[in-house]
């Protein structure tokens, strides 16, 4: 069974109509990277997973259940979903190590000492041990990123979501994001990846999606994908993307 | 024609020489304005109206200490009313629950909108309109209820306000750790939000320390006077205004230093920012 399962997913802000059927699958240990121009819906998507978006029309199953059911138990399925948001979104008032251990203790109800024992563990993980005190304001871009990624791995997700987790970050930054995240990969982590790093991309994922104008256009290994892309929409894209300053040889 | 070619033709004054003659000018006129209020007042009899040392002896004497301690006491309590009925109304206001949200609105507009001292008259009429009904918790318990209903509505609107200055970035984070709504309103939106309305509830900490003086509208004994009932007493019986101004310095004791506190916290929320 996938781990997670979405079926013919419709989303509209207003007018405007982002997500224009999705149906799409992600599989228990699979790494999927979602790539596509800026509002193109893949961060829309992402959201619509745990469902920090409702989507008007469609399904999203995860582990079996549909979450999409309003007499589902949305908190519980959260907990199995782990996301890493854009802009880090730490607690500013709690230290690192809090900011890992306030859910665990009042959702999962774990003992302080279990609690902490966990947070420790994952901000190791994380590379950020001696920074377990800190303060988020204490803490660089890159820092506060994988305290964030340490804080949604204390919930022990089945699934992490990763939506554009290094486009805040100063360049320089980035590489030791990109490095737990690749390293979480490794250790079997099922993840949904939205990102504009392709290079990480085709390292990393099983699957790249193409998203163009909310819709899937084209999805496989990285190396067909990024390689050798089939639709010319994927092809404009990555020639953008890998190569922005090329000029379009005139006929 | 520019205007500096018209100043060079009609005075000979640069700018920077206009400037500096105008600051003199108005140096001038203040010295001058001193000097005649120096010589013009009466010195002797406005000490023995307003400062006479043998009635500041004797207001510190008949307990302006207590008083002093009874308008902090009032304040405190009404301070903590203000604020646990403030955050719940803030909450009312924020709530999906319509009439929750009307009812709200309806008692902050409505006590937003009176003077303060037409909730204290009521109050002090409430046991005549109900023989027999009591306040627990004499004079505490009607203080702290008239000054607290007050203040819970302008608090209200500074914390709903300071709720909906928290990112929503937060609440995302908080639910998508499984938290369900009112554990992240407690456990992340809430302590943030306070920290962003200290300074502002600081001022209307100062605003009500201030309020505090209408509490002899209520009509309380003798012995739970606060600084303005027990000066205006005092000064009625020495038919002399020391005792007023004694009390005025009091208030001064406590709200500058809040002052104080407040702008430094405004400049400590303007640096994290």
């Amino acid at each position: 069974m996938a781990l997670v399962e979405i079926k013919s997913l419709h989303k509209s802000f207003g007018s405007n109509h982002v997500l224009r059927g999705i149906d799409f699958t992600v599989e228990q240990g699979e790494v999927v990277c979602v790539i596509g121009p800026s509002g193109s819906g893949k961060s829309t998507l992402l959201r619509c997973v745990n469902l920090l978006e409702t989507p008007q029309e469609g399904q999203v199953i995860v582990r079996g259940e549909d979450i999409t059911d309003p007499d589902c138990h949305l908190d519980a399925a959260r907990q199995q979903i782990g996301m890493v948001f854009q802009q880090f979104n730490l607690f500013p008032h709690l230290s690192a190590l809090a900011n890992c251990t306030v859910a665990q203790r009042t959702v999962l109800k774990r003992s302080a000492e279990e609690a902490d024992k966990v947070a420790r563990a994952n901000l190791e993980r994380v590379g950020l041990s001696e920074k377990i005190d800190a303060y988020p304001a204490q803490l660089s871009g890159g820092q506060q990123q994988r305290v964030a990624i340490a804080r949604a791995l204390s919930m022990d997700p089945a699934l992490m979501l990763f939506d554009e987790p290094t486009s805040a970050l100063d360049p320089e930054l980035v590489g030791d994001v990109l490095t737990v995240m690749r390293k979480l990969a490794l250790d079997g982590m099922t993840m949904l990846v939205v990102t504009h790093e392709m290079a990480f991309a085709r390292e990393v994922a099983d699957r790249v999606v193409f998203m163009d104008g909310g819709v899937i256009v084209e999805q496989g290994p990285p190396a067909d994908v990024i390689g050798d892309p089939k639709e010319e929409r994927t092809r404009t894209f990555l020639r953008r993307v890998l190569d922005p300053t090329h000029v379009e040889p005139t006929s | 024609m520019s205007t500096s070619t018209q100043d060079v033709e009609r005075k000979g004054l640069s700018p920077r020489q206009r400037a500096q003659r105008s600051r003199w000018i108005q140096y001038a006129v203040l010295v001058v304005l001193v000097l005649v209020a120096a010589f013009s007042a009466d010195w002797g009899q406005i000490v023995s109206v307003f400062f006479k040392p043998e009635f500041i002896k004797s207001t510190f004497q008949d307990g302006v200490l207590q008083a002093l301690v009874k308008t902090l006491e009032y304040t405190a309590g009404a301070f903590v009313i203000g604020l646990a009925g403030g955050t719940l109304l803030a909450l009312m206001k924020l709530s999906q629950v319509g009439p929750y949200r009307w009812i709200a609105t309806a008692y902050i507009e409505f006590f937003r909108g009176l003077p303060a001292i037409v909730v204290f008259i009521a109050f002090s009429l409430l046991p005549l309109a109900f023989p027999g009904m009591t306040i627990p918790w004499d004079p505490y318990g009607v203080v702290w209820l008239a000054l607290g209903i007050v203040a819970s509505a302008y608090m209200a609107e500074v914390i709903r306000a300071g709720i909906q200055a928290v990112p929503k970035g937060q609440v995302e984070a908080a639910r998508s750790l499984g938290m369900p709504a009112g554990l992240a309103m407690r456990k992340i939106v809430l302590p943030q939000a306070f920290r962003i309305v200290l300074p502002p509830l600081t001022n209307d900490l100062i605003l009500l320390v201030k309020d505090s003086s209408l509490v002899f509208m209520i009509g309380v004994a003798a012995d739970g006077y606060e600084l303005t009932g027990f000066g205006r007493d005092l000064a009625n019986t020495y038919s002399n205004l020391t005792p007023i101004v004694v009390c005025g310095f009091c208030y001064l004791l406590i709200t500058l230093p809040l002052g104080i506190l407040a702008r430094r916290l405004e400049a400590r929320t303007a640096r994290t920012r």
